[in-house]
């Protein structure tokens, strides 16, 4: 009994295993190929994220002892939790400094947002 | 404004971290855990945080569930998009302005739509509660409009999870419920 559930277990971290190491893969090939910075963020937020968490779930069912397993679960929601807030900080920088050249947008209604905001600014000032 | 209070939900969430990184669920470390995460919130004090909403567990369910399953096919979807050769996916950046006037709700938001398919967050301004996204590829996301509307979609279950009667008609959204799903 214990042996077959065993068995599953293995043949199911295998796959996450698998699956996630593809995703990781395809997030560090988007990372190379997509043509500006906001585009390799989300390369490097989804796939990455989600690789991560099956890489993680199938130590967990191999390790299957309590201790480790915990530590994991707290790596997961942390990877979660940070992965957006430093691709909004990357994506915000990028954007500021004109990384993100709008030929490669089809509209950016930030940078119109901003142009907007800047006007009625001037506007005050004369 | 000063005042020295143990913030109790941050002190949980403190113990909860520290059992999970000794590996062992037990009543004393629960014990050693709770006395940790309240000298922590008392010698470094955090904005507090104003939630004013209740938590409904149908909606909080509903919100992880579509979240689990938006994470799977976003990954999948930029994961397809990156190993299709010689196709450059099109961006846009686009404006969403929330109907909720919360920091809270604007944050959650913000993170579950970086996650989810689509989307990363540029910039979010918060006097005027809208978010800024970067959209991966417009055609892919079925034009700018559906785009838009994932994000107000995926907002409106943030509050059906988490806002009170109040906030939710203030935002517009009655107790009925409508289709939310896309």
């Amino acid at each position: 009994m214990m042996t077959t559930l065993g068995t599953v277990a293995d043949v199911v971290a295998a796959v996450c295993f698998l699956s996630g190491s593809f995703l990781a893969f395809a997030a560090g090939l988007g990372a190379l190929r997509f043509p500006d910075l906001a585009a390799r963020m989300h390369a490097g937020t989804k796939p990455q994220t989600l690789g991560l968490i099956l890489v993680l779930i199938g130590l967990g069912l191999r390790l299957r002892s309590g201790g480790a397993v915990w530590a994991l679960v707290l790596v997961a929601i942390f990877a979660m939790l940070t992965a957006p807030v430093a691709a909004h900080l990357v994506g915000r920088a990028g954007h500021r400094t004109g990384r993100m050249p709008a030929e490669s947008l089809v509209v950016d209604e930030l940078a119109h947002d901003t142009r907007m905001a800047n006007d009625d600014a001037d506007d005050e000032q004369r | 404004m000063r005042r020295r209070r143990v913030q109790w939900w941050s002190a949980l969430w403190l113990a909860a971290v520290w059992m999970l990184l000794w590996g062992d669920i037990s009543v004393a470390n629960a014990l050693v855990g709770l006395v940790v995460g309240a000298l922590v919130t008392l010698t470094l004090r955090m904005a507090p945080m104003d939630f004013h909403g209740k938590v409904r567990p149908l909606g909080l369910l509903r919100l992880l569930t579509r979240f689990a399953v938006d994470l799977v096919r976003g990954s999948f979807e930029v994961a397809m998009i990156a190993l299709r050769f010689g196709y450059q996916p099109q961006g846009a950046v686009i404006g969403v302005r929330l109907r909720s006037h919360s920091d809270l709700y604007l944050t959650l938001t913000a993170e579950l739509c970086t996650l989810v398919p689509g989307s990363v967050v540029i910039d979010a301004h918060r006097l005027t509660g809208t978010l800024y996204l970067h959209v991966l590829d417009v055609s892919h996301s079925g034009g700018l409009e559906a785009a838009r509307q994932h994000v107000l979609d995926q907002e409106e279950r943030v509050l059906r999870a988490l806002a009170s009667d109040a906030e939710l008609a203030e935002a517009g959204l009655t107790e009925a419920k409508q289709g939310v799903g896309s």
